[in-house]
């Protein structure tokens, strides 16, 4: 969560509250700022989960993004 | 046949080759029309006439009033320039310049070119196009399409209809329920393809609107029942981020300016099962090259060989084309020739063959595509440097599964400067903070590395891996 507070300060966005059910498009970050949030969690996470498979879904709320990299730690 | 190909054809004389359309129409977010109108109205307030044979800068916002007036001066302007809505107007004196204008159609302030050689219209509202429209000249209308530059600067690419339209076959009667869509604006050569494909076969278009939500977009185009679209590879992803992305059920999906990987066409191939899904290579200089229609990335070797009117080759692993749909020139300072001796065209797209194969590895100029947006690294490092405590910069790109690629930065710091370790978060920020003032957010670094020393070949120039 700290990444997506701290992008949307670097890109001067507004950030709407954090909840499970937010729909990422409608957080007030754009495409940039995901890609973003992805390349730093994964130099801090070592994991990409957007890559490791060719099959990659697509999160659409907050809550599937959480689970999304909570399923590809495990 | 394709009637462009007949360079005395305008545009209008497309649309009015193509039947009855007065039940086809284009959509914007904000008004619509019908193409039956766009044909036979004006958003000039009948002035084109004046603009006859001169080079008019087009500078709106709004990409409905862009559209109605690039049909209205196809034809009668010399030169027809297509601002895109994004470049900033810091950029305009020099496109005017370089474009030789004397005139510009624009609903945004141009201040500081109200000179008296430069005509100046502002789109009005519709009127119906009065019994004497505006004379004809007899030569081909050039279209100048802005691309992005080493320096920030854009680049100007010199099309005709006839070079754009080269991939359209045009004339026949649409299909009753086709619909085409694109994410792209119609300034871009992406969008201008589909703009034109819409127009030249008579089928009802769906823009997009940089003041929308893609949800609202998507919402839209499915209410108009859009059954073709159109988007880069991170204009199909974002959509994929969206719980709109089912209100649409195309029956083609077509992805244009960036590399598809396999896993946008395989999410995409499961969000739409009934439609054909389609990527092809096009660059605005070597125009539409080709389309790949198997599913997968890259595209068959054969292609090279057995593609109609574009003769394909490869030269230091980069694909060269040649076909009437390719640019004519470039305007302005960057004065390289877009065509070689022999009419190819290098798209500096590096190509590696595997497996009969052919599969996109990166650019022999190093052009980053971030999201089908180009950044160029000279002009990054250009900013880096400018630093004080930078002594020199590569900026390299990081593949990334949202935008394609993101821009990085490995940083070499003078010596004197030798900054305590604890200092260097805020030297990080420091860095970060001139490129924000001085780039476009999709050029500013995602990550800035510190490293002690930069591989400098024996000609005292970086050495790139690009590809």
């Amino acid at each position: 969560m700290a990444q997506f507070r701290q992008v949307a300060r670097e890109q001067g966005r507004r950030l709407a509250p954090l909840t499970d059910g937010l729909e990422l498009l409608n957080s007030g970050l754009d495409s940039l700022c995901f890609a973003i949030i992805v390349t730093r969690l994964e130099g801090s996470l070592g994991l990409d989960p957007f890559s490791a498979s060719e099959d990659a879904r697509f999160p659409v709320t907050l809550g599937d993004f959480v689970s999304f990299y909570e399923h590809a730690a495990k | 046949m394709n009637m462009l190909r007949n360079s005395r054809a305008s545009l209008r004389d497309g649309l009015s080759a193509v039947g009855d359309l007065t039940a086809r129409s284009v959509f914007g977010a904000e008004a619509s029309r019908a193409w039956s109108d766009l044909a036979a109205g004006t958003v000039l307030a009948g002035r084109a006439n004046e603009l006859c044979r001169r080079s008019v800068v087009v500078a709106t916002t709004n990409q409905l009033t862009a559209l109605a007036t690039l049909v209205e001066l196809d034809g009668a302007a010399r030169r027809i320039v297509l601002y895109p809505p994004d470049l900033s107007l810091e950029y305009l004196p020099y496109v005017v310049q370089s474009a030789a204008a004397d005139a510009i159609v624009s609903d945004r302030p141009t201040t500081g070119l109200e000179t008296p050689g430069i005509a100046s219209l502002t789109p009005s509202s519709w009127t119906m196009m009065p019994a004497n429209p505006a004379p004809k000249v007899e030569h081909e209308t050039e279209w100048v399409l802005l691309t992005s530059g080493t320096t920030g600067r854009p680049k100007l690419v010199v099309h005709t209809l006839a070079s754009l339209a080269g991939a359209i076959e045009g004339g026949r009667p649409p299909a009753d329920r086709m619909v085409w869509s694109t994410f792209y604006d119609i300034r871009r050569y992406g969008g201008l393809q589909i703009f034109l494909r819409a127009a030249l076969t008579g089928t009802s278009l769906v823009l997009s609107s940089a003041q929308e939500t893609t949800a609202d977009f998507l919402a839209r185009a499915g209410a108009h029942g859009v059954t073709h679209i159109s988007g880069t590879p991170s204009h199909w992803r974002r959509a994929s981020m969206s719980s709109s992305a089912h209100l649409i059920a195309p029956e083609y999906v077509r992805l244009s300016g960036e590399i598809a990987d396999q896993a946008i066409l395989n999410h995409l191939r499961s969000l739409y099962p009934q439609a054909r899904i389609a990527h092809a290579f096009a660059t605005t200089e070597a125009g539409v090259v080709f389309d790949v229609n198997d599913g997968l990335m890259g595209f068959p070797a054969d292609v090279i060989e057995h593609t109609p009117h574009v003769v394909m080759k490869i030269e230091n692993r980069s694909l060269r084309v040649r076909s009437n749909r390719t640019a004519r020139c470039y305007l302005g300072d960057y004065n390289h020739a877009i065509r070689d001796a022999e009419g190819f065209v290098d798209t500096g797209d590096v190509l590696q063959l595997r497996e009969g194969r052919y599969y996109f590895v990166g650019r022999g100029d190093g052009m980053i595509n971030v999201g089908g947006m180009k950044v160029y690294p000279e002009e990054v490092e250009a900013v880096i440097n400018g630093h004080p405590k930078v002594q020199m910069s590569l900026v390299r790109t990081k593949k990334n599964p949202i935008t394609g690629a993101l821009v990085v930065a490995d940083v070499v710091l003078k010596i004197a400067s030798g900054p305590a370790s604890n200092d260097m978060g805020e030297l990080h920020q420091d860095i970060l903070r001139l490129c924000r003032e001085a780039l476009p957010s999709h050029k500013v670094p995602a990550a800035i590395n510190f490293v002690p020393a930069l591989a400098v070949a024996d000609t005292g120039k970086l050495i790139r891996r690009h590809a």
